[in-house]
């Protein structure tokens, strides 16, 4: 057994052991590591934003390369703030404007794109029961979510084999969702037995 | 006008336009300006995630001055924040960029936030699991159907699923690939309509929600 001496995986560890107290029950230590993470993520984010954002696509181009154009949507991004003054808080929509103009300009586009490429991937081009299985699956978990006509008769039947089709898809998930969850609980184990305690190797 | 909705509604409409035009007609002008108007709703909606940093901040603030409910924690939460983001400029001078392997911000990142997010995660190994046992008891048809499925698929991704038949793995990698991917589908296709018809709503100034 060799304890490590590395200051920051002492950290780690201890930050570790702090979450998995939890388990106990809700404590101090918990609650201490749960609003670090919290305080030192939106930090983390907004120096990441920082630096990709503000330096390289507003800064650098302004004093470097004499790009002028940049101060518009910095402009407009400072505009947000206007919200804290009642009397000119309506100026904020000219950035939300823009921000969901071009978030549903680039939807649209790719939206179809998925359209297409599922409907054309759904597209039998040979007799495989797999095939025949997921065109069944794909059309009936359709007219599931279709509630325009009433789920009743053959309708209703249809819908039936849907639900059942998006049962097992949930089951899928949640048993991908679960085994991811335990391989990190298995990662942090053998950090903290071989990393931090030097217990395996 | 500024002070009408008329305004904002056209800048939607003419943003979103450019952008789906410059899919399918990707050469100038679309092309340059859907650079242009990537770049900008990157730095746009980067103040949107300011706006939020600002009410999160100010919220804990003002459970420390008022003393209310675990105040102390909230303490944490601006010291950790606010430490981040001077390690962040203090790293960006010494070595011209906070992101350097030796920096103290890389550190904060690979030993704070890497650790405690995964352990965060894995906590809910355990959660998972028992609310699942508590939601999914097998009372009808599909929650049994669902039950058997997770644990099939949880069987055949470790090595004792196939020490309890060599065929389980198989049959996980059939599920997947057929009666979960005809389910998937069915709902992504639903999904992207739904998408569609939301974006026509708010290009043609149907919808206007956003702008409340």
């Amino acid at each position: 057994m060799a304890l490590s001496s590395n200051f920051w995986i002492w950290i780690a560890a201890i930050l570790t052991l702090a979450i998995y107290s939890f388990l106990y029950k809700d404590n101090p230590f918990y609650k201490f590591a749960e609003y670090l993470l919290v305080g030192i993520s939106i930090g983390y984010g907004i120096s990441v934003y920082w630096h990709n954002t503000i330096i390289t696509k507003v800064f650098n181009p302004l004093v470097y390369d004499k790009n002028f154009l940049v101060l518009i949507p910095l402009l407009l991004g400072l505009l947000m703030f206007s919200r804290f003054f009642k009397n000119v808080a309506y100026l904020s929509r000219i950035p939300i404007a823009f921000v969901v103009g071009a978030g549903t300009g680039l939807s649209v586009p790719s939206s179809f794109e998925f359209l297409f490429k599922q409907v054309y991937a759904t597209m039998p081009t040979k007799l495989d029961i797999g095939i025949i299985i997921i065109v069944i699956g794909v059309i009936s978990t359709l007219i599931y979510f279709f509630f325009s006509l009433e789920h009743k008769g053959f309708v209703g039947r249809v819908s039936r084999v849907g639900i059942t089709f998006i049962m097992v898809a949930f089951g899928a998930a949640f048993g991908y969702t679960i085994m991811a969850r335990v391989s990190l609980f298995i990662g942090r184990i053998q950090f903290l037995l071989s990393d931090w305690l030097g217990i395996i190797k | 006008m500024l002070k009408g909705k008329g305004i904002p509604v056209f800048i939607t409409f003419i943003v979103g336009t450019i952008m789906i035009f410059s899919f399918f007609i990707p050469h100038k002008p679309f092309g340059d300006l859907e650079k242009i108007s990537l770049n900008w709703y990157s730095i746009i909606a980067g103040f949107t995630m300011l706006l939020g940093v600002d009410s999160l901040i100010g919220m804990h603030y003002r459970k420390i001055t008022r003393r209310t409910g675990n105040w102390g924690y909230s303490i944490v939460l601006i010291a950790g924040f606010t430490g981040t983001v001077v390690i962040g400029i203090i790293e960006t001078i010494r070595l011209g960029t906070a992101f350097n392997e030796a920096s103290y911000f890389t550190y904060i990142y690979n030993y704070f936030i890497v650790p405690l997010q995964s352990t965060m995660f894995s906590l809910l190994a355990f959660f998972i699991a028992s609310a699942a046992y508590r939601a999914f008891r097998a009372r009808n048809f599909d929650a049994t159907l669902l039950l058997i499925t997770a644990i099939i698929v949880m069987l055949g991704r470790v090595p004792l699923g196939e020490q309890i038949s060599p065929n389980l793995p198989k049959f996980t990698e059939w599920i997947m690939q057929v009666p979960q991917m005809a389910a998937k589908r069915g709902i992504g296709l639903g999904i992207s309509l739904g998408a569609l018809g939301v974006s026509i709503r708010i290009l043609l100034g149907i919808e206007r929600s956003y702008l409340s």
